[in-house]
Parts: structure tokens; C-alpha cells; sequence
């Protein structure tokens, strides 16, 4: 913190800015309007993964714009000193995936983002903000952010989960719980056995999705698990210069007393694997419920289950298993890391893809593509019948060459179900874990891992 | 810098809850380098069949063209961090929106470029609602200063997060040049934590 505005509001430090092509070209023209320049172009890195295609990643690319964008980014990293995580060099990939992964995300840093799945990186005990342009434009010229005080939910997630049920069917469960705008106004701090005993990975997938419940931001204290990520990764300290790090990490967790301005406790042996009936992520259900009846709500909420279930061509009282899908992704900075990709192709293995769905696995960087080539991962996938992509965002949003068409159905390990989001102002996602995609592209529709995988104790 | 604490202007009501930043411009809209162009593609699957064939939404009735307030429900602006939503609001020709509530990076956007947020509750906003539709060429007028929005003869309440009221009222929205003064603060924070 560095200072309070006449505004009321702080000014904030900010540790680590990272930058990509769709959200920050802009924001350099608006320093240069204004004749400045980046003041600690150190701590900002950028990467190119919305718009990059994963077919063909060949320059120039064969889009004009995506072309111009890659090009105006890397142009201004290179004006300002800036590092740029160029395709091909190893460390590519989706902005929330390659901070982590490299290292460049530390416990207690506080992170922005022009983009709003920054909340990945709280896994890490950070506070990581999703930013608009101007606030691109107001961290280049400044390395500080304008920010109201945030009130903290904790949501404690206890017990254990059943067989089948993963870190997406959580945050899935939460936000379903809490609701699409319950977050406004507070960061959310993750925490309970469940939360405790995940990897880095699942804690990053939860905290993926914490902008999705509302929530400014979430994030999870720092503890051995983290510690043990971080070891030996390419931007931490090495050595005893690490060991003294990781003691200063630890202690950035929140007291034994700390007071919150509230706090939600959920069952985590209650959670089923979860997938959505609508187009917020919160229009969640289990994968064993009907899709909701509208003539069972009044006002509002009568008009919006109404029009989501029209959208989504379903009819009230329908069973959500058994809904026939067209298309299959599995990647996003959700779930497009190393061990989702090793987990599912735990499952599919010898088993193969519905001859009318068409499935395709995008790993979220270089690395991730590297690792899964390096375990032999990307031949399972092949031999199932998914399509082993090259990095990006890809049908996550659709901003490359990967789009739904028409209405097609694709049942999506990705974070939004908005109208139009996977390219088709008509396409339907239902969001979903990965192990779920991987059960809904063998059965040709939506199923339950735990009935398709026989984890024994399905419903 | 203008003051952006008097306004008037015709207002239009887009309903729903949860309007996503992909519904207000979608994703094809963001392959761009500037913010120049975005206006026509506000709404823009909502408004238009992939045809181009209008679907008769609100924003195109004759009535409407031309009005300067949003008004909407809760939640609205949420999803991506995408200043491509406010920025298409305001190139469309919107001064303002109007709102039961606001996702808060979609806020703190539209604060960012001098767009006032109001927020208003649900009675207050459907009374006005209902005003707006029987007179559509009727200008509303709003005062930041004493959160008052009237149209006719009818007057209703408003509320704004207390730092944006503050920050419109001080004409201090954009918050960039504050931020410069403090340079030397900065570099001493920097310097502690071993970035300088
Ligand atoms: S994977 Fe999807 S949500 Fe994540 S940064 Fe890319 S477009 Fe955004």
C-alpha cells in the first residue's frame, strides 16, 4: 500500500503485472498519448494466448488482426523493455497458467491482469486482480492500482470428496451455493480439509473461478503444498536465498484469529459432480438433478430460467445426464494444466470418443504441451480420438480459429457458459470438470463420470 | 477535466439480470488494437441474426435512438475484465447506466472513463422503468451531488459506492495523474520489497 487517494481510495503496489495481447495493446497508446512510460517494466511479462490458433502457429498468422495484435504487443515490449513470452519460446501459453508454472507468482505478491481469471494466481496466497485497459495504462505509468478495501469471506469447504468429484465440481458447487454476484464486494479466502489437502493445481482451478461467484478476488494461504510447487521453479530464488523466501511465504497466511466479515461453511462429502443447465456458471446443478421448472419461481427469476432453459433447448423437469453433446474441450486456464490432461488420460485410455463428437485437448502453455508430449499423454489422447492442439486459450473463448458452430453442444472444461461465448452466437456450453468432458465425449452426451469410469460410488 | 455530475438525457431499459461483458460485446469484437471502432458492436447478438437481419431489439425501436442512459438489472457487466463493454457503451452513445447492481471490474472501468454508475433499487428502478417506456422522449436528469434522478414531475433516489461519488465529485475519476504525484512513495515501496 502506498498511500489513500483524495478519492478515499489506496493506492496500490502492485508486484507483478501481466499482459496479453487483447487487453494491453491499447494501454500503451494511452501512455504515449500522454507522453509516458513504463515505470518498472521489470515486473510486468507478456504472453500471447487468446488469439493465437492451435492448429498452425506459423508467422505471420493467416488472421490479419490476430497478426496486427501479436505484432503491436510485442512491438511495445520491446520499446519498453518489457519480456515477451513469444510462441516457440518455451514459455507461451495462457497468461494464468505460465505465471505459475514459471514461478513469477509468489505467495503475498499483489498480481494484475487484463483479464478477469487473474484470480488464479490468489492460489498462491496472492491477491491478484483482473483489470480493465485503463488500469493497464495506470500500472505501466505508475506500477500502482486505485483500489476500494475489500471485505473477506472465508469458505471453508470440510470434509472429503467422494470418488469422481474434483476441485471444478467444488467451485462449481460454491458458486451454485453462493450465487453469480454473491462475491460482489468481497475477496473470498478459500480454506477447510478439502482446500488444505488439494494440489496447487486444484487450488488454482478454484480460484480460477472466484470472479465467476462475484468475488473481486480468492485466494488460499500459503502452506507447505506451495512451498513445494515453487522449489526449483525458473523465476525463484535458488538455494538458501530460497529457503528464506519460503519462510517469509509462510507467514503471509491469515491468523489463527483472524476476524472475517463473513463466513459460509460447506459439506464437501455433500458434493456431486456438478455441471451447468444454463448460461451463467452459477445455473449449476448435479449431474443426477433435473434442470430446474420456471413455473416453480416467480418474478425475475421465473423470466431468466425461462429464457436460459430456451437458449439451451432444454425442457423444465429434464434430466441434465443423457443431453447429447457435439463437441468436446478440454483446456483454459481452469483446467488446461499438466495434471488435468494426466488425469484424464488415466480414464480414457483404451477407450474411445463417440463417433459424433468432435474433441479436442488444448494444453495451456508450452510447457504443459512439452510435459504431456515428455509422459507419451498426447498419444493417448490421439488414439481415443481427441485432437492434441497446440497452446492457447482457443475455444475457451473463441477469439482464434476454435469456435463452436451453429447450436452445437459442447460440454466444456472452461469457466463461462455466456450466450456466444464459444464462438456461435447460438452455440451451448455446459461447464463441466475434465474428467466429466472425458465422460460426456466417449457416452456422446452428458454423463456421470462415476457411472462411465464405474468409480463404484456413483449417486 | 469536465465535471460529469449533471447529466440529462433519455434513457432506455435493457433487461435482465447477470448481462455478461460477452453479451454486451462479443468476443469477435475484441480483435482490435484500439477502442475506435467498438459502437456497433454493442449487443451485437442480441440486436442482429447472424444474417444481419434485425431482431427488433430495444436499442434499434425508433423511440429509443439516441438515448443517453442504460438502464438495467443486477449483476450487470459481469464476467471479463474487458474494457471493450464500457468502452462500446459509451462509442454506442451512452452517458451513463443505470443498475440494481454492478459487477466490479465492469465498474470500476466505466469509472475509469468518466461513466457514472447508479444504482438504484428494484421498486424505484421499475417505477422509473415504467416512466421511461410511456415517454421515451422524455429526458432524466441526475444530480451525483444530491443522488436525485427525476423525469416529469417524478423524482427517485440513487446511490453510488461512495468513492466513485467522491471521485466524480472531485473530477478526479481518472485516477492516473494522482498516481504519478506519488511517485516517490512508490519507488520507496518498490525498494523495500527488493524490486527497484
Ligand atoms: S483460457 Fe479463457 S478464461 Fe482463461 S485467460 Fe484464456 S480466454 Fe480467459
Amino acid at each position: 500500500m502506498v498511500s489513500q487517494l483524495d478519492s478515499g481510495q489506496y493506492q496500490l503496489f502492485i508486484g507483478l503485472h501481466l499482459i496479453h495481447e487483447v487487453t494491453s495493446p491499447q494501454a500503451f497508446g494511452m501512455l504515449s498519448d500522454k507522453g509516458l512510460r513504463v515505470a518498472y517494466p521489470g515486473r510486468t511479462f507478456a504472453t500471447v494466448d487468446h488469439i493465437i490458433p492451435t492448429t498452425d502457429q506459423a508467422r505471420p498468422l493467416q488472421d490479419e488482426m490476430a497478426e496486427k495484435m501479436i505484432t503491436v504487443l510485442s512491438d511495445a515490449c520491446s520499446d519498453n523493455g518489457i519480456e515477451f513470452f513469444a510462441p516457440n519460446s518455451g514459455r507461451q501459453g495462457i497468461v494464468h497458467v505460465v505465471g505459475p508454472e514459471l514461478g513469477l507468482t509468489q505467495p503475498g505478491m499483489t498480481i494484475c491482469c487484463g483479464d478477469s481469471h487473474t484470480s488464479t494466481h490468489g492460489a498462491f496466497g496472492c491477491i491478484a486482480l483482473g483489470i480493465g485497459t485503463s488500469q493497464v495504462r495506470d500500472v505501466l505509468a505508475s506500477q500502482t492500482l486505485a483500489m476500494d478495501p475489500l471485505k473477506v469471506r472465508r469458505i471453508r469447504v470440510e470434509g472429503s470428496l467422494s470418488p469422481g468429484v474434483t476441485a471444478k465440481d467444488v467451485i462449481l458447487h460454491i458458486i451454485r451455493t453462493l450465487g453469480v454476484n454473491g462475491g460482489v464486494g468481497f475477496a473470498y479466502e478459500y480454506a477447510g480439509k478439502v482446500i488444505e489437502s488439494m494440489t496447487m493445481e486444484e487450488r488454482m482451478t478454484i480460484c480460477n473461478m472466484s470472479i465467476e461467484g462475484g468475488a473481486r478476488c480468492g485466494y488460499i494461504c500459503p502452506d507447505d503444498v506451495t512451498i513445494d510447487y515453487l522449489r526449483n521453479r525458473e523465476r525463484v530464488p535458488k538455494g538458501e536465498e530460497f529457503d528464506v523466501a519460503a519462510g517469509k511465504w509462510l507467514s503471509y497466511g491469515s491468523d489463527a484469529d483472524a476476524v472475517f466479515d463473513d463466513e459460509v461453511v460447506i459439506d464437501g462429502g455433500s458434493i456431486q459432480p456438478t455441471v451447468t443447465w444454463g448460461v451463467t456458471p452459477g445455473q449449476a446443478i448435479s449431474v443426477t438433478e433435473l434442470v430446474p421448472d420456471p413455473e416453480e419461481l416467480s418474478g425475475l427469476d421465473k423470466n431468466l430460467v425461462s429464457d436460459a432453459l430456451a437458449y439451451m433447448q432444454l425442457q423444465a423437469n429434464q434430466p441434465i445426464a443423457g443431453v447429447r453433446i457435439d463437441v468436446a474441450f478440454l483446456g483454459s486456464c481452469t483446467n488446461g494444466r499438466l495434471s488435468d490432461f494426466e488425469e484424464v488420460a488415466g480414464y480414457i485410455k483404451g477407450r474411445q470418443v463417440a463417433d459424433h463428437v468432435r474433441a479436442i485437448a488444448v494444453p495451456g502453455s508450452e510447457q504443459v504441451d512439452l510435459e504431456a508430449r515428455r509422459l507419451g499423454l498426447h498419444e493417448i489422447f490421439e488414439a481415443a480420438g481427441f485432437e492434441w492442439r497446440m497452446p492457447g486459450c482457443s475455444m475457451c473463448l473463441a477469439m482464434n480459429p476454435d469456435k463452436l458452430v451453429g447450436d452445437e453442444v459442447c460440454a466444456s472444461s472452461s469457466n463461462r457458459n455466456f450466450i456466444g461465448r464459444q464462438g456461435s452466437s447460438t452455440g451451448r456450453t455446459i461447464l463441466m470438470s475434465p474428467v466429466m468432458v472425458a465422460a460426456a465425449a466417449i457416452e456422446g452426451q452428458v454423463s456421470d463420470v462415476r457411472t462411465t469410469f464405474n468409480l463404484g460410488a456413483g449417486k | 477535466m469536465s465535471t460529469l455530475t449533471k447529466m440529462a438525457g433519455r434513457g432506455v431499459y435493457v433487461q435482465g439480470n447477470d448481462i455478461d461483458t460477452d453479451r454486451i460485446i462479443p468476443a469477435r469484437y475484441l480483435k482490435c488494437v484500439t477502442f475506435d471502432e467498438l459502437g456497433p458492436g454493442l449487443f451485437r447478438d442480441e440486436r442482429f441474426h447472424d444474417s444481419g437481419e434485425s431482431k427488433g431489439h430495444v436499442l434499434d425501436m425508433p423511440a429509443y435512438q439516441g438515448a443517453e442512459f442504460l438502464i438495467s438489472d443486477a449483476n450487470f457487466g459481469c464476467g471479463s475484465s474487458r474494457e471493450h463493454a464500457p468502452q462500446a457503451i459509451q462509442k454506442f452513445g451512452f452517458k451513463a447506466v443505470i443498475a440494481e447492481s454492478f459487477a466490479e471490474i465492469f465498474h470500476g472501468n466505466c469509472t475509469t472513463l468518466g461513466i457514472p454508475c447508479l444504482i438504484m433499487a428494484k421498486e424505484a428502478r421499475s417505477e422509473l422503468v415504467k416512466l421511461v417506456q410511456e415517454n421515451p422522449q422524455e429526458e432524466l436528469f441526475f444530480d451525483i451531488e444530491t443522488l436525485q434522478i427525476s423525469l416529469l414531475n417524478q423524482s427517485f433516489e440513487f446511490t453510488m459506492k461512495e468513492s466513485v461519488r467522491e471521485a466524480f465529485l472531485s473530477s478526479s475519476y481518472d485516477p492516473l495523474d494522482e498516481l504519478l504525484r506519488n511517485a516517490g512513495a512508490v519507488s520507496n515501496v518498490a525498494a523495500s520489497l527488493g524490486y527497484g
